[in-house]
């Protein structure tokens, strides 16, 4: 029997999260999750598509649309009849079979990160093991399904919006798995729920630099401004779903939404402490927090000014990656030297985190990197 | 009986996906059979009980040998009109079926040890201490890791402009 090995700030807890007992066992089990799972999905894009339009109305001094229902509240309805209502155009040089599975394709894996991640304890469809690494697994599928996209569409302006959203994925899964390789460290284990419980002060606090690593290379793996190369008009349409119109322009539409709901969801089952709150029960704390993420992405997405391609890749490798590099070494000798779980010492721990934070990211904008510098051709 | 079930549907689309790759005219629909073929490995790694093996496999060969693998076929030319035609099909066809051979007859020769104590779980415990921990497979995997280093620093160097 291999002793297994409990270092770290938190005592590794050994919970089994078994998965409530229906009645029925398994299949029942699999069939209430995969509904929930859906109908969350399907509920929060709406939530997100309202706050985003509404909110960023605000932001920008204008209304937003106000006039379907109380409040615009319909409006994300009103948008899902009349896009499905539209009429499908497929180019006539299309790759016909290729240009109906892309969105299909693209749209299964942005519902399937849903499977590992915790509402409450123990309430997910599969607590894997191995929880974490299948999100990066399945998130890495969607690619394909952009490429089938600009490829199928016969368009060189989609090719080019597919060949520009691929290399910004494979830049920003760098230091977006090197930011989630700090919490794994911490928390001793990579099943979701247990990187749950094992918060028992949210993690931003002990990586807070982790976060903020995660937050910009997941805000640019899904394309949201700043890093929302996809919609620049003036150079490549719309990039790759150019093409695409009626119900399957609505599913990429959908998985982009998705996207962004299931990264506020990892953000706060990794960083926010995922269901744990007191007082309001825990699937509440968990949906107020995803929305409270998603609303500082909308919030950044009005504030900064979107960049250049050949910046979006500069900052990827010669910002997010080193940082993150930095931030995985001093994770590991924090955890090596096993500091007191009590809580002065943490305290201790938070403040100097945020000190290696403020002076890391100072050093980097004043002297190693500034966008702009050097021009890197994709 | 459901691990048989999963057992054969996933072969069995492993070997028409792997048949498409060969026999498709398109090479962007090679491409795409390609990926289909590696997921169902995946699906064999499952039945097996080894989850870990199977994400990896996900993540490595649909996430970043396939990505590149489509990468290639955009950048190549005239590549729209579907295969490129050339004078090797003989030969590739003759190496192909020597190396089945081969397989075969490794595979039909060794002596497979088989078990039946239950698999390992969780398995990513056991694999971590079996590659990092003492008496484990620490210098292979160091060494691997230092010649992918070396592999990454050669191709920039190779396809850097002067």
């Amino acid at each position: 029997m291999m002793p297994v090995l409990n270092f770290g700030i938190h005592h590794q807890v050994f919970i089994p999260a078994v998965p409530p007992d229906w009645p029925g066992g398994f299949w029942w089990h699999w069939l209430f999750f995969t509904v929930v799972i859906i109908a969350f999905v399907l509920t929060m894009v709406m939530g997100a598509i309202y706050i985003e339009r509404r909110g960023m109305g605000r932001m920008q001094s204008r209304l937003g649309p106000n006039r379907t229902g109380p409040f615009g509240l319909l409006q994300p309805v009103a948008d899902a009849i009349k896009v499905l209502l539209k009429e499908n155009i497929v180019p006539v040089k299309a790759d016909k079979l290729v240009h109906w599975l892309a969105p299909v394709v693209a749209f299964a894996p942005a519902l399937m990160l849903f499977a590992v991640i915790p509402f409450q304890d123990g309430a997910l469809l599969a607590d894997l093991n191995i929880g974490i690494l299948y999100i990066v697994a399945i998130s890495s599928v969607s690619t394909v399904g952009i490429f089938m996209a600009g490829w199928a569409s016969s368009n060189k302006y989609s090719l080019l919006g597919a060949m520009r959203n691929v290399a910004a994925i494979v830049s920003y899964e760098m230091p977006l798995v090197l930011a989630i390789v700090g919490v794994v460290l911490i928390a001793g284990s990579l099943s979701l729920n247990r990187i749950v419980i094992a918060q028992d002060i949210p993690f931003i606090l002990l990586q807070p630099l982790g976060f903020f690593l995660f937050f910009a290379a997941g805000c640019a793996e899904i394309n949201r401004s700043p890093f929302d190369l996809m919609e620049a008009d003036s150079e490549i349409v719309a990039g790759f779903h150019t093409e695409y119109s009626g119900m399957k322009f609505a599913m990429f539409y959908l998985v982009e939404y998705a996207e962004a709901i299931a990264i506020a969801a990892i953000i706060t089952t990794l960083f926010l402490g995922g269901w744990r709150g007191p007082l309001l029960p825990p699937w509440l704390w968990f949906v107020t927090k995803v929305m409270a993420v998603f609303f500082t992405m909308v919030w950044t997405r009005t504030t900064l000014p979107r960049i250049r391609i050949d910046q979006l890749m500069a900052l990827a490798w010669k910002f997010l990656l080193p940082l993150a590099v930095i931030n995985l070494i001093i994770t590991a000798i924090q955890v090596l030297a096993s500091w007191p779980d009590t809580l002065p010492w943490t305290l201790v721990m938070i403040i100097v985190n945020f000190t290696i934070l403020a002076v890391l990211v100072l050093l980097w904008s004043k002297f190693f990197f500034r966008l702009g510098w050097g021009r890197i051709e994709v | 009986m459901g691990l048989a079930i999963g057992f054969w549907i996933s072969a069995s689309v492993i070997i028409a996906a792997a048949l498409g790759v060969v026999l498709l005219r398109n090479i962007f629909r090679a491409a795409l059979s390609l990926i289909l073929c590696f997921l169902m490995v995946a699906g064999i790694y499952i039945t097996l009980s080894a989850d870990f093996l199977a994400a990896v496999q996900i993540l490595v060969y649909v996430g970043a040998i396939s990505v590149l693998i489509i990468l290639a076929i955009m950048m190549t030319r005239e590549v729209q009109r579907g295969n490129l035609s050339n004078k090797l099909q003989l030969p590739a066809f003759i190496v192909a079926l020597l190396f089945l051979g081969v397989l075969v007859l490794t595979v039909t020769n060794t002596p497979w040890p088989i078990t039946d104590t239950a698999p390992v779980v969780p398995t990513t415990t056991t694999i971590a201490s079996r590659l990092f921990g003492e008496g484990g497979f620490i210098l292979p995997v160091e060494i691997a890791a230092a010649l992918l280093l070396s592999a990454i620093l050669g191709a920039i160097v190779l396809a850097r402009e002067k």
